[in-house]
């Protein structure tokens, strides 16, 4: 049984329709990509299913449980979390306290609670830092802890960012563009740390343009052209689709026989 | 592997904390000294007046650290939560004004039914002497004050909840129009006393002992019961602001979508951070009608909850200490009247400079300026123990 299930999700912005009748699925365990030229419609796709935006039509499933509609923080309690394409930290708090606030779906204590200190509220306080401590650890970050978020390099609010999606515990977990902005070195470890999170049990959908680390990384690509779905497949199979060549490279496509007959009649 | 051979290192550096029960002191000590502080403050202030033989300036005090606890709730909803109210003068006005009303509108005609002797019963309702010596029946201050509170959590509600659904300052205008709006029932509702207000409200017993009350026999108690409120409620909002319900509040402050996509339900935390402010300056409104026997519409006015925007903004916003010192200093120089006739224009002017020239309040800049010659600023020293 698929893990996410999308199911024909449009979604127009006044006459534009930025998705038309998308569907696909991921499996549990998969690091899957979604990739396509600017404008394909990858982002408002990945907004649709954190919840931050609404389909117009379409249904979408994790686990066979209908989730459109939900709000994002129902979509966070369902099991899916997601990154942004500019890391968005809570930039007056510090780097643990973000990861902390990771920890917000999985705790339960409210205002009354928190302002009397109940019993069993300080316990839970301590093992949402331990959890985050933990989560900063596992991507090796454990040194920036006290760093104030606003001070942090790029890459760094990229990684930050990772671990406080992580912290929410998802099932699966949404990534739009990690490697953009980011310097060769620190593309290599992002990769590693994303096999690393699907090792813990962690599915992987994400959006990217570094085709390199794409093919080096998935196990299923599909491709997004104009709002809709013109491939899907394995790298290998994704890289031999003529069209997907095409819209990558531009200009119209021509079967390869026609290409042939050219070269040949070029040569007379 | 990695994190034991940086222990050890830490170890032989002397860095790593060794004896776990003096730093646990050390952090408790940390925790209590602003408090014992601000409880010294009190006292020291008190037995200064005394001994300058200028105790009656307690009474302003007294009313100043009442004022203090709307604009700490205002601190929560703006310098946490992110949301700006422009309606709390209001809310202290709906909170005055119900306790007022319930606890002078004489209710003896319906003193024969039933349920009026099961309310006598109960301690809902009971009989007093009114300033000219009639018997008179009223609402007792306690049942007032639930019914104040019980009125300022359903209009808060109905204010907040549509307006803290969408995203940016519709808070401050839905807030900033129902402030004119009670402003204007207030003056031209006979049962509120229209422009004259409602004047001999009883005072509150709260225990044996412990009375809310303006005589001046009591004004050191009043003075020790507000102060004693006020540090209450800091202990209680420290440990809201320092937990999952206050990170969710800053987090939603910094970036509402990305709260969101970390699993806070941006408008329910919102709307309660909302209400918990409102129920304080209700709460601050009833202390403070028994305190003074009664209510005025200027409470009620625009220039009220400008006023206690301004004196948030000056203590810094997001800073309880800043907040509770500078809006208790400033409202004891207006009751005093410093400012004279311009104390309104005073409050407006200090809103401007601040959102001008220092948008964090002139306290947390000053306070960098002076250490500025002894040591590296903070987020230096924070960055460098992270490295460490």
């Amino acid at each position: 049984m698929a893990l996410l299930e999308v199911q024909e999700i449009r979604r127009s912005f006044g006459g534009l329709v930025a998705v038309n009748r998308v569907s696909f699925a991921v499996q549990p365990g998969q690091i899957k990509a979604i990739i396509g030229p600017n404008g394909a419609g990858k982002t408002t796709l990945f907004n649709i299913i954190s919840g931050l935006l609404k389909a117009d039509s379409g249904q979408i499933r994790l686990r066979d449980r209908a989730i459109s509609g939900f709000k994002p923080h129902q979509i966070v309690a369902a099991g899916i979390a997601r990154t942004f394409q500019n890391p968005s930290l809570f930039y007056r708090m510090s780097v643990l306290e973000n990861v902390m606030v990771g920890r917000h779906s999985r705790t339960r204590w409210e205002f009354a609670g928190c302002c009397l200190r109940l019993p069993g509220q300080p316990t839970e306080e301590r093992f949402i830092r331990e959890t985050a401590r933990s989560q900063l650890d596992f991507l090796g970050l454990a040194s920036l802890a006290a760093a104030p978020a606003g001070a942090l390099s790029f890459g760094q609010r990229r990684m930050v960012e990772l671990a406080r999606a992580l912290a929410t515990e998802p099932e699966l977990l949404l990534l739009d563009e990690p490697a953009s902005g980011l310097n060769p070195k620190e593309k290599e470890q992002l990769g590693e740390q994303i096999r690393r999170i699907r090792e813990r049990g962690v599915t992987v959908l994400l959006v990217e343009h570094d085709m390199t680390m794409v093919m080096d990384l998935s196990d299923d690509i599909l491709v997004l052209h104009n709002g809709e779905v013109i491939a899907e497949g394995p790298p290998a199979t994704i890289q031999s689709n003529p069209e997907v060549v095409t819209v990558y490279l531009g200009g119209e496509f021509r079967p390869a026989e026609e290409v042939e007959l050219a070269r040949l009649t070029s040569r007379l | 592997m990695k994190k034991a051979e940086d222990r050890r290192q830490n170890q032989e550096c002397g860095t790593e904390p060794r004896f776990q029960t003096s730093d646990f002191r050390l952090q408790t000590f940390r925790t209590l000294l602003p408090f014992a502080l601000f409880a010294l403050a009190l006292v020291a202030l008190q037995l200064g007046l005394r001994a300058a033989g200028r105790e009656y300036c307690l009474t302003q005090l007294t009313m100043s650290l009442y004022y203090a606890i709307v604009v700490i709730g205002l601190c929560l909803v703006m310098g946490y939560a992110g949301q700006v109210s422009l309606g709390h003068g209001a809310f202290f006005a709906i909170g005055g004004y119900t306790a007022a009303v319930l606890t002078t509108h004489d209710f003896t005609r319906y003193g024969t039914s039933g349920w009026a002797a099961g309310m006598k019963a109960a301690h809902v309702l009971t009989a007093r002497d009114d300033l000219y010596g009639n018997p008179i029946l009223t609402a007792s201050p306690g049942a007032a004050f639930c019914a104040a509170m019980l009125v300022t959590l359903a209009i808060a509600g109905l204010i907040g909840y549509p307006a803290l659904r969408l995203k940016g300052h519709y808070l401050a205008m839905a807030t900033l129009g129902f402030g004119l709006i009670i402003n204007k029932i207030v003056v031209g509702t006979a049962l509120f006393g229209a422009a004259d207000g409602i004047n001999g409200v009883p005072e509150w017993r709260l225990a044996p002992g412990l009375t809310v009350s303006g005589r001046s026999a009591l004004r050191v108690e009043n003075y020790y019961l507000a102060g004693g409120l006020v540090l209450a409620l800091l202990v209680l909002l420290r440990n809201l602001i320092l937990s999952r319900v206050g990170r969710a509040l800053q987090a939603i402050h910094d970036r509402e979508a990305a709260a969101g996509a970390m699993g806070i339900n941006t408008a329910a935390y919102k709307l309660r951070a909302f209400v918990l402010s409102a129920l304080l300056a209700a709460m601050a409104g009833v202390f403070f009608t028994h305190y003074t026997g009664g209510i005025g519409p200027s409470e009620a006015s625009a220039f009220k909850s400008v006023r206690y925007v301004a004196l948030a903004a000056s203590g810094g916003m997001a800073s309880l200490w800043g907040v509770t010192g500078m809006s208790t200093l400033l409202n004891y120089l207006s009751l005093r009247g410093l400012f004279g006739s311009y104390d309104n224009a005073v409050f407006g002017a200090l809103l401007i400079l601040i959102v001008s020239i220092a948008p964090e309040g002139p306290l947390k800049p000053l306070g960098q300026w002076l250490r500025k010659p002894f040591a590296r600023s903070a987020v230096e020293r924070r960055l460098e123990h992270g490295a460490a």
